[in-house]
């Protein structure tokens, strides 16, 4: 994988978020998140669906406004008025559930649009390291379509190259596997595995337990808005020690998710 | 697509060969079909075609009968359809009191180009304007609906009035000494400006706010997000709409004929009050069409061209 610049040292703290609070409206969806990642760490958040996970990841990357509480991304307090979001979000990639690639630009187009005009990148150089990301996930004949012409697994890849072509130190994807076919999940997975082997730093929210249980360092248990339990993989997954964890699982396991 | 027959229409949705049919008014080559010439006698296509052909000559040639047989065919014929009379509208001559209808249309088609163009750019701002959240701009969003509110409610006849003859009775330096097809592009541009801001804001709608997230997400700023992602997207689905005030636009320039300018309409009028016949008010309706009509095709190919692009492939 290309180079990331100035990667923070090994055992560096990535993400750390304190009593998180997030409200839509009367809605409470997060009520007083805290959490630590470190660099180089893969984090996957697990949960029913309303259970805060997206949620926790669009205020990381600065998407929503939070009600109350802290987010530090690589030493630095983001949740600042003073901090420039733009300038913290280069440093993070966001993958999407339902990819939002940019239909009216080529794959090309889509993976060198933000690298050409936030860094500055000239085209060509532009172009040539979107050519390399892109035939490192098997995609370069796909350069100069349009992303309607993809399958949902290719276009879902072309989003992750579109997010690691800013070379972020930290990447955040939201149930990326869940708008896909169920024979496309495999190649989309492979790819956030291969990450996990290079090294970046992912904070990642999934239904795939399987996945999870194989690449996670650890897992989060999330219910209404608060991390229930916290452990590593084969730990959560065999012994967990919070009931609602247990009933969590007990329904996966029961739909044969796991 | 089929290598084989590379000419061939696909439907890009199937990905299907297209079964052209003879339409009304599909000549070969269609924009409509996006076919080639002979691929429109392909198939079944060639009964299709010859009966829509009959149908044709069917249905014009009882029109033509009907009219042919009214009781004031005669009169109407030579009223309108005077072939010296438009012909003579249509060159002018200043010495007989009148004007060249085919000059005057120039005018109308500066005052459209120019307009086109501030218009374009007035009601984007208004629209931008409209559709921004900050609380600082409240005043400004206030102001912006005011005027969209009062130039779509006041006819556009009335706003040309009031340019046209209420500015230069200001007595102002500059802005009082224009010329009036100054004053009625002015008035065309405030009316129709507030029009095709609600169309703008509708095509800002109709991009989805996830892709203001992605963009965003790429570190990219409001603005530029706004240039690159949003604005060639909301444009790409509001061309219809924008065309078919672009047209009005164009038959609109004729009511700044009331200032006295000579623009087609005006010319022709003139040319009707000195002769006593209504074929030079023809001149000035086929000038029109040969303008509109083209405007029409382009932009159905523009939309053709960007709607195949996007769902079969890259075209390079």
């Amino acid at each position: 994988m290309s180079e990331p610049r100035g990667r923070s040292p090994a055992g560096g703290e990535a993400i750390r978020v304190e009593d998180l609070h997030k409200s839509f409206g009367a809605n409470e969806v997060l009520r007083g998140i805290s959490m630590s990642v470190a660099s180089h760490e893969v984090i996957c958040l697990i949960g029913a669906s309303g259970s805060g996970k997206s949620t926790l990841l669009r205020c990381i990357n600065l998407l929503e406004p939070i009600n109350s509480g802290r987010i530090s991304l690589l030493g630095q307090d983001v949740t600042d008025p003073r901090v420039d979001p733009n300038l913290v979000r280069r440093q993070i990639g966001i993958v999407f559930q339902s990819f939002n690639l940019f239909p009216h630009m080529t794959v090309l187009r889509n993976v060198t649009l933000a690298p050409m005009k936030v860094l500055k990148t000239p085209a060509a150089r532009a172009a040539d390291e979107a050519r390399a990301l892109l035939d490192r996930f098997g995609l370069l004949d796909k350069v100069d379509d349009y992303p309607d012409r993809l399958s949902g697994g290719q276009q879902q890849r072309v989003a992750i190259v579109r997010a690691l072509a800013m070379q972020p130190q930290i990447m955040l994807l939201d149930e990326v596997t869940s708008a896909l076919d169920p024979e496309l999940v495999a190649e989309v997975l492979e790819v956030i595995a291969e990450l996990a082997a290079g090294g970046m730093t992912m904070l990642i929210a999934t239904h795939e337990m399987g996945f999870a249980r194989d690449t996670a360092s650890r897992i989060c248990f999330l219910e209404e808005g608060k991390i229930i339990e916290e452990a590593p993989p084969a730990e959560l997954f065999t012994n967990p020690k919070d009931e609602r964890t247990r009933r969590f699982l007990r329904r996966i396991v029961d739909a044969k998710r796991l | 697509m089929d290598p084989n027959q590379p000419d061939q229409p696909v439907d890009p949705l199937t990905g299907l060969p297209v079964r052209t049919v003879g339409g009304l008014w599909a000549p070969p080559g269609s924009f409509a079909t996006g076919g080639r010439g002979p691929r429109l006698f392909t198939g079944g296509g060639t009964r299709a075609t010859v009966v829509s052909t009959i149908s044709t000559i069917v249905v014009l040639g009882i029109l033509v009968t009907v009219f042919l047989l009214a009781p004031g065919a005669h009169a109407f014929e030579h009223t309108f359809l005077s072939p010296t009379n438009m012909w003579r509208s249509f060159i002018g001559n200043p010495k007989q009191g009148y004007y060249s209808v085919g000059a005057a249309i120039w005018l109308n088609i500066r005052m459209f180009l120019v307009g086109e163009v501030l218009i374009l750019a007035l009601a984007l701002l208004v629209a931008l304007i409209r559709q921004s959240v900050s609380p600082a701009l409240f005043p400004i969003r206030i102001l912006a609906t005011g005027y969209v509110d009062f130039f779509r409610g006041v006819p556009l006849i009335l706003v040309i009035f009031t340019l046209g003859f209420g500015f230069p009775a200001l007595n102002l330096p500059f802005v009082s000494s224009q010329p009036d097809a100054v004053y009625g592009v002015a008035a065309l541009v405030l009316s129709y400006s507030a029009y095709v801001s609600e169309v703008y804001r509708a095509g800002l709608n109709s991009v989805h706010q996830s892709q203001v997230s992605a963009a965003r997400s790429l570190g990219l700023s409001q603005g530029t997000a706004l240039r690159y992602v949003v604005l060639p997207q909301a444009v790409r689905n509001i061309i219809p709409p924008l065309l078919n005030d672009f047209i009005s636009l164009q038959k609109d320039t004729a009511l700044v004929g009331t200032l006295g300018v000579i623009e087609a309409n005006k010319a022709a009028g003139i040319y009707s009050e000195t002769v006593f016949n209504f074929s030079s008010f023809t001149v000035a309706a086929i000038l029109f069409l040969i303008l509109t009509i083209p405007l029409a095709r382009f932009t159905d190919r523009l939309i053709d061209r960007d709607r195949r692009r996007r769902l079969a492939g890259a075209t390079r």
